[in-house]
């Protein structure tokens, strides 16, 4: 079984969209310490948000913003093989539609996330 | 020879998939404010994640939860997919990889849990 | 009269009786168009070699028997056309996954025994007489399951599937799509039979949803849908058994 990914583009594609898991932990990772931070008082606290403002960190959270949104969109693009059937009125629901339903329902819930973060912090 | 001994499994499937949802539909924004729109003073207002304000959001009931849900769901999704990979790499599920895949997500869950509740309410 | 066309068709070789490995053999194989890559194994076997060993019987895609690794892709030899490969070699190996027999025959024998402990036949609910005449089952519960009936055992799926390479004893695609075929069907009460086995060590949470089983079926069966479905089943199993009077699998 060596490198049996390598044999086919399908298992290429998975293996990529299977690694996005790396950049979920490690954005998780990042957060943790943030939390850790904050708990240690205002000084700790700003030093993290002035290590957030360091090129490093804005360069390794653009590639976290390019493989966790590659996670989102295959995380609903497998929709049709991972859950049930979708019914309505008695008739299956095409995989397409699913899929696009799943997207949509990333981009609102992006939206009203940024929007509640605006409405917190105005 | 079929090994009929029930499997485990639903509690960390249950717990990737809680995970995967949760990163698919926030992950990408998140990322966007935290570590992108107020690093570089883009978008969102300059104080966004100023000390009281986060200080404020940890404390308060449903950000508590929302901090919680997003780091402990997160790594437990990322710890099971990568247990996963390993194998299908050729290293099997062994004690160590147990260790990393598992024990550091349930130990990444009971540090949040602590410090989210020493933050007080 | 265009000129005769020559394809060249590499063969996966494996005689148990003289060779420690398999190795290749190129054949030079004039086709027509309408020749499909089963028809280009016959005709080595009728020209070139009589001890080419495939299985085949129906030519049209009913049987599941011509199943090969037609360049790396599982596909069904009957219904895979010369012409679409030409003027490029065309790879055939025995079924990825299996254990090969002779040639292009793999060894169905774990398959078999798979398919035979998810138990794939009605188990009624309760004895039923002849009296009671036929169960009734409307066209809503009949499409329930139809689909998964299409399945004719091509074992495609499981050359497609790197888990069943990686762990042999995994239930996988196929006869788990034929257990979810009878769970779904209404005259069916063996569920409980059947989640003894989806919910085991070798069950469906193996399948780390690649989904090329079902990219690869002939007969749209779709078969990693059934798998993932069952993956909710056995959820649903495992922590509401608790819960339920009869209580589910042990």
């Amino acid at each position: 079984m060596d490198g049996w990914w390598k044999k086919n583009p399908y298992y290429v594609e998975y293996m990529v969209h299977e690694s996005t898991a790396f950049f979920v932990a490690a954005y998780a990772i990042v957060l943790l310490v943030g939390l850790l931070r904050l708990s240690q008082g205002e000084a700790a606290w700003n030093g993290f948000l002035e290590a957030l403002k360091s090129p490093l960190s804005i360069v390794v959270h653009l590639v976290f913003l390019v493989a966790i949104a590659y996670h989102a969109f295959t995380w609903f693009k497998l929709f049709p093989l991972t859950m049930p059937p979708m019914i309505v009125n008695g008739k299956r629901v095409e995989p397409g539609v699913v899929v696009g339903t799943g997207w949509t329902a990333a981009i609102v819930a992006s939206l009203v996330l940024l929007g509640l973060v605006w409405r917190i912090a105005a | 020879m079929i090994n009929r001994k029930r499997s485990n499994a639903p509690i960390f499937w249950g717990l990737f998939g809680a995970g995967g949802m949760i990163a698919a539909l926030f992950g990408t924004m998140l990322v966007f404010i935290t570590g992108i729109a107020v690093p570089m003073g883009l978008l969102l207002p300059a104080n966004t994640m100023s000390y009281p304000k986060m200080l404020a959001f940890a404390q308060n009931f449903i950000g508590k939860g929302f901090i919680f849900v997003v780091i402990a769901l997160m790594l437990w999704h990322a710890g099971h997919r990568i247990f996963h990979s390993l194998h299908e790499i050729g290293i099997h599920p062994g004690f160590f990889a147990r260790l990393i895949c598992y024990g550091g997500p349930l130990v990444a869950t009971i540090i949040s849990a602590a410090l989210l509740l020493g933050l007080g309410f | 009269m265009s000129e005769q066309k020559i394809i060249e068709i590499e063969v996966l070789r494996y005689l148990p009786e003289s060779d420690q490995a398999p190795h290749s053999e190129i054949y030079k194989v004039p086709f027509t168009d309408d020749m499909s890559v089963l028809q280009g194994a016959q005709y080595i076997k009728d020209n070139f070699d009589g001890s080419l060993t495939f299985r085949w019987s129906c030519r049209m895609a009913i049987c599941g028997s011509c199943g090969m690794m037609i360049n790396g892709v599982p596909k069904l030899s009957c219904e895979t056309f010369i012409r679409d490969y030409y003027p490029n070699r065309i790879t055939i190996e025995a079924l990825a996954n299996f254990p090969i027999e002779k040639d292009l025959v793999v060894d169905l024998s774990s398959f078999i025994e798979k398919l035979e402990a998810i138990q794939p036949y009605i188990i009624p609910k309760e004895p039923r007489t002849v009296e009671q005449g036929e169960y009734i089952q409307s066209p809503a519960q009949f499409a329930e399951y139809i689909q998964y009936t299409s399945c004719i055992n091509c074992t495609l799926c499981y050359a497609a599937c790197p888990q069943v390479g990686l762990n042999q004893n995994f239930l996988g695609p196929a006869v788990i799509a034929l257990a979810h075929r009878y769970n779904m069907d209404s005259r069916d009460g063996g569920q409980d039979q059947r989640m003894e086995l989806l919910a085991s060590m070798d069950g469906v949470y193996n399948c780390s949803a690649v989904g090329y089983c079902s990219e690869v079926c002939p007969k749209h069966v779709d078969p990693g849908n059934a798998v993932n479905v069952n993956k909710i089943n056995a959820a649903k199993d495992y922590f509401l058994r608790f819960l339920s009077p009869k209580g589910g699998s042990k």
